[in-house]
């Protein structure tokens, strides 16, 4: 942890709010290698308060991965060119000395840039709010145990829940499809006993909204499953297909 | 003087919720739309509150500051959550739970609290699988558990290194299915800038929009906190970077007495500092206590790699001072012990660290059954110190982490104003003076699923607040003397960062009202807190526009804010003239070091009235113990 710091030319979007057009601003920085990108950001920042100037506008909250709240394209990669990280995670020894890096917010049609690197990923929660839960009220359930869950099974349903809702796998695709994300929430409880009652209500609530909201389709390019930061695999995506087609073939009424 | 009366029922400990819940007044069903109640902070408290009481029928507006209710920093907790099922038949019970948890806060909380947690924590799993949280499992196909720190038993539910993510995301899927319904009305990007206190009660709050910077005024029948901890206060915690006591500070400064602030939980398996750059500090679950190893060398200065030094001249300093807690020692202690070791020279290379070694659990285990139990938790560790834990024991050290401070409830969690509830890690309610591992998880969703749904309609029934609209002058006042604290912010345009000052508050909070405190570095740290806080509204610089989104602005309140709570928790430290938890005064110890309380002079709550910036007055609160015999606490 001894002073060898690398010197880095940054290439950062900056906009002013969403109806303004965007640039790319360049900054020369010096910074430890131990440092992650997210507390190089911090120091740049401080330096630009200092002369006065606007710092760069950016997300993020627990540092450690788990939030969903951080999220950049760095050299063209949604949460940099290391896989299955966070932004927050993404440490500066990554880089070489004299690397030049680009780094722009998640570009989606379904989210709004609204600052420089922040984009709106509402559309997000508004999907869940169709349909990602078991409705069950607070004070209604029967003892933890009664449904015995095989390993097998709660092993899948934690994978694919341990979506942290970043949104990058939209940033990554090139449709900005959601299919990753939806698939996610929709495997979860479809393999869980408690999910059954409404597992195919679930899955076409969620993905007509995912439609309404702007998100484009899925064409098996497999780029959200590269860049997601938790390594949710695409075998969601198959199982929310099989559902919903299910669903409709079925003529499943929807309920929700 | 402010009236402290906690209401706790009359009856046997073990009967007095199931009384309380009787003898409460109700809300009949179709009279339960007519409350308009205000929720702030969308963690598993805020969440789980919400949606409960939207269930319910009640009118609920939600807030956060987060883009969305599922980012709020219970999202961070790793290791799992206690409940006194006794899936195990190892012996637990509530009463275990309960005496467990008293005698982890080294008794200082409030009995009946407490023993309504245990007593509410199997629900809360019950609820949680039923919502679909993928809870650890058996080969049999039943909920697994392991054991965490003071607890002999294994009561310890757990979903991979990712307990929190998983029962905050099934909280938010509840919470999202009420706003899907449009019964509760969620507001993203407000942060709360101020309660409005009418004729006594609390009927609002006012937000600043952090996308437009305006400020507005929402009104109900009561509010409710739930926004964590002011851990933050130390700049480097294991708390989020936007974690913050903004909300309970200025609630405080309208009435809410502040309980306890100088209870600070320094965790113990935290990752070391890396260097000056560092934004906060990384937590590593204390659920790796249950396999790893926590050792330093037996000399001072050993340069040796940690693989070069044989057994024998390894200390094992929590196996060796607690033979029967071990490496599952409380965290107050441990971190203390670790803290010890590193002052007299022996952490890892003469540096503040000590190994924590998983090579016996590997060898005996295999690998594989560490990997699956611990790999998230692994990678993390890797991913930031460039260092495979598999094969180099992982270096940690402790770092602020929890507050069991707080404003003060009742047993109602109602806070001495009326109207006002607080929730979760943001009340000074079940845990003392150190909170056991795996027990904020309990907490927070014990008070929003199990706690407040009854306690509130009884709140409504009985008083009948009623509704006042945002036009009633209190909100005028209010909302104009916040947008004057941000005219002023952003009129100062000083010479320094927000950031540099807040890390200048952290430095001392850490050296002087940090792990060990005594009384002249705490009369120190109230003179060089007092000098900051003029520095900082002399000197600071918040650059930007008010009316925008301006994130150094957002911090610059919160650094107010922090800079008279530091002084409060030094002077709260220095008042309190005892060890106890997390609470080490070096003038109380015990002749082998361990915290010596002194239970004739405080075994009280110390409940804060705020008069002006820097003064407050007294008040106490006694607590009684007839269940759990007071004692030393033990973990030898």
């Amino acid at each position: 942890m001894e002073n060898h710091n690398i010197n880095l030319t940054l290439n950062i979007w900056r906009q002013e709010n969403p109806s303004t057009e965007g640039r790319f601003d360049e900054f020369k920085v010096s910074t430890s290698p131990d440092a992650s990108i997210l507390e190089m950001l911090d120091e740049l920042n401080n330096t630009l308060e200092a002369k006065g100037e606007r710092p760069i506008a950016f997300e993020s909250d627990c540092r450690e991965g788990i939030c969903g709240t951080c999220g950049v394209v760095v050299n063209g990669h949604p949460h940099g060119p290391l896989p299955k990280i966070a932004t927050c995670q993404l440490h500066m020894r990554t880089f070489k000395n004299g690397e030049n890096l680009y780094i722009e917010p998640f570009r989606a049609k379904a989210y709004n840039i609204i600052k420089d690197l922040i984009v709106d990923r509402s559309p997000l929660d508004k999907i869940i709010q169709s349909g990602g839960f078991i409705s069950i009220n607070t004070g209604s359930a029967p003892d933890a145990n009664i449904h015995p869950i095989s390993k097998e099974t709660a092993t899948i349903a934690i994978e694919a829940a341990e979506c942290i809702g970043c949104g990058a796998c939209v940033a990554a695709c090139k449709n900005a499809s959601a299919m990753l994300f939806v698939s996610a929430k929709v495997s979860q409880f479809a393999v869980l006993p408690q999910g059954q009652l409404e597992r195919y209500d679930r899955v076409q609530a969620m993905v007509n909204t995912m439609d309404e909201m702007g998100f484009g389709s899925c064409t098996n390019t497999y780029a959200c499953e590269a860049e997601c930061p938790k390594g949710v695999s695409i075998t969601n995506i198959a199982r929310m297909n099989r559902d919903f087609l299910n669903a409709k073939i079925s003529s499943h009424a929807l309920h929700f | 003087m402010i009236k402290l009366d906690a209401k706790i029922p009359e009856g046997h400990i073990s009967q007095k919720w199931t009384n309380h819940k009787f003898n409460m007044k109700l809300v009949n069903p179709s009279n339960k739309r007519k409350y308009d109640v205000i929720v702030v902070g969308t963690g598993l408290a805020g969440a789980s509150a919400a949606a409960t009481l939207a269930e319910l029928g009640y009118k609920v507006k939600a807030f956060t500051f987060h883009d969305s209710p599922r980012r709020a920093h219970s999202i961070a907790a790793q290791g799992g959550i206690n409940a006194s099922k006794n899936y195990q038949n190892d012996g637990d019970s509530d009463f275990r739970l309960f005496y467990d948890t008293i005698k982890g806060g080294d008794f200082r909380s409030r009995e009946a609290n407490t023993y309504r947690l245990a007593e509410v924590s199997g629900n809360i799993i019950d609820q949680a699988v039923a919502q679909g949280v993928p809870f650890a499992r058996e080969y049999g196909g039943t909920l697994a558990n392991r054991s965490f720190g003071g607890a002999q038993v294994s009561r310890t539910f757990y979903a991979r290194g990712e307990t929190g993510q998983q029962l905050l995301l099934g909280a938010y899927s509840s919470l999202s299915r009420q706003i899907g319904l449009k019964t509760v009305e969620m507001y993203t990007h407000r942060e709360m800038l101020d309660v409005v206190i009418v004729d006594g009660q609390a009927k609002g709050i006012i937000v600043r929009n952090l996308l437009t910077g305006e400020t507005e005024r929402y009104s109900a029948q009561a509010v409710i906190l739930a926004t964590g901890g002011y851990s933050r206060v130390f700049y480097l915690s294991t708390s989020a970077m936007n974690s913050n006591a903004t909300a309970v500070w200025r609630a405080h400064k309208k009435g809410a007495a502040f309980a306890n602030p100088c209870y600070t939980q320094i965790h113990p398996t935290s990752l070391p500092i890396h260097g000056e750059l560092q934004s906060k500090r990384v937590l590593m679950s204390e659920s790796l206590r249950n396999d790893g190893r926590i050792w330093v060398s037996k000399q001072k200065n050993d340069m040796r790699e940690a693989t070069d030094i044989p057994e024998l001249e390894r200390d094992y300093y929590l196996e060796r001072k607690y033979p029967s807690f071990g490496n599952l020692s409380p965290r107050d202690i441990s971190s203390r012990s670790a803290k010890e070791a590193c002052d007299e020279g022996r952490g890892v290379k003469g540096n503040n660290s000590v190994y924590l070694d998983f090579s016996n659990a590997i060898n005996r285990l295999g690998e594989n059954v560490i990997r699956e139990r611990y790999g998230n938790l692994f990678d993390m560790y890797q991913n930031i110190t460039g260092e495979n834990p598999y094969k180099i024991p992982m270096q940690i050290y402790p770092a602020p982490h929890y507050t069991m401070g707080g404003l003060w409830v009742d047993y109602n969690l109602m806070s001495n104003v009326p109207g006002l509830f607080v929730l979760g890690e943001a009340n000074f309610s079940d845990h003392g003076a150190n909170r056991l591992g795996a027990s904020a998880l309990m907490q927070g969703l014990a008070d929003g699923y199990f706690v407040i749904p009854y306690t509130l309609g009884n709140y409504f029934s009985t008083e009948k607040p009623a509704k006042v609209t945002i036009e009633h002058p209190a909100f005028v006042e209010s909302e104009n003397a916040v947008k004057e604290q941000v005219i002023q912010l952003m009129s100062i345009k000083g010479k320094q960062t927000v950031d540099s000052i807040h890390k200048r508050l952290g430095q001392i909070m850490w050296d002087k009202v940090g792990m060990e405190r005594n009384e002249k570095g705490l009369k120190e740290a109230i003179s060089e807190i007092s000098a900051l806080r003029e520095e900082f509204w002399k000197d600071v610089n918040v650059v930007g526009q008010d009316k925008d989104l301006n994130q150094t602005l957002e911090r610059a309140g919160r650094v107010a804010d922090f800079l008279e709570l530091g002084e409060l928790m030094a002077i709260d430290a220095l008042n309190r003239n005892e060890s106890c938890g997390g609470h080490f005064r070096e003038e109380y110890q015990t002749e082998e070091g361990e915290a010596l309380r002194n239970d004739e002079e405080y075994a009280s709550v110390s409940a804060w009235d705020f008069k002006n910036v820097g003064q407050w007055e007294l008040n106490k609160e006694p607590l009684a113990f007839e269940y759990v015999k007071l004692a030393t606490r033990s973990y030898k």
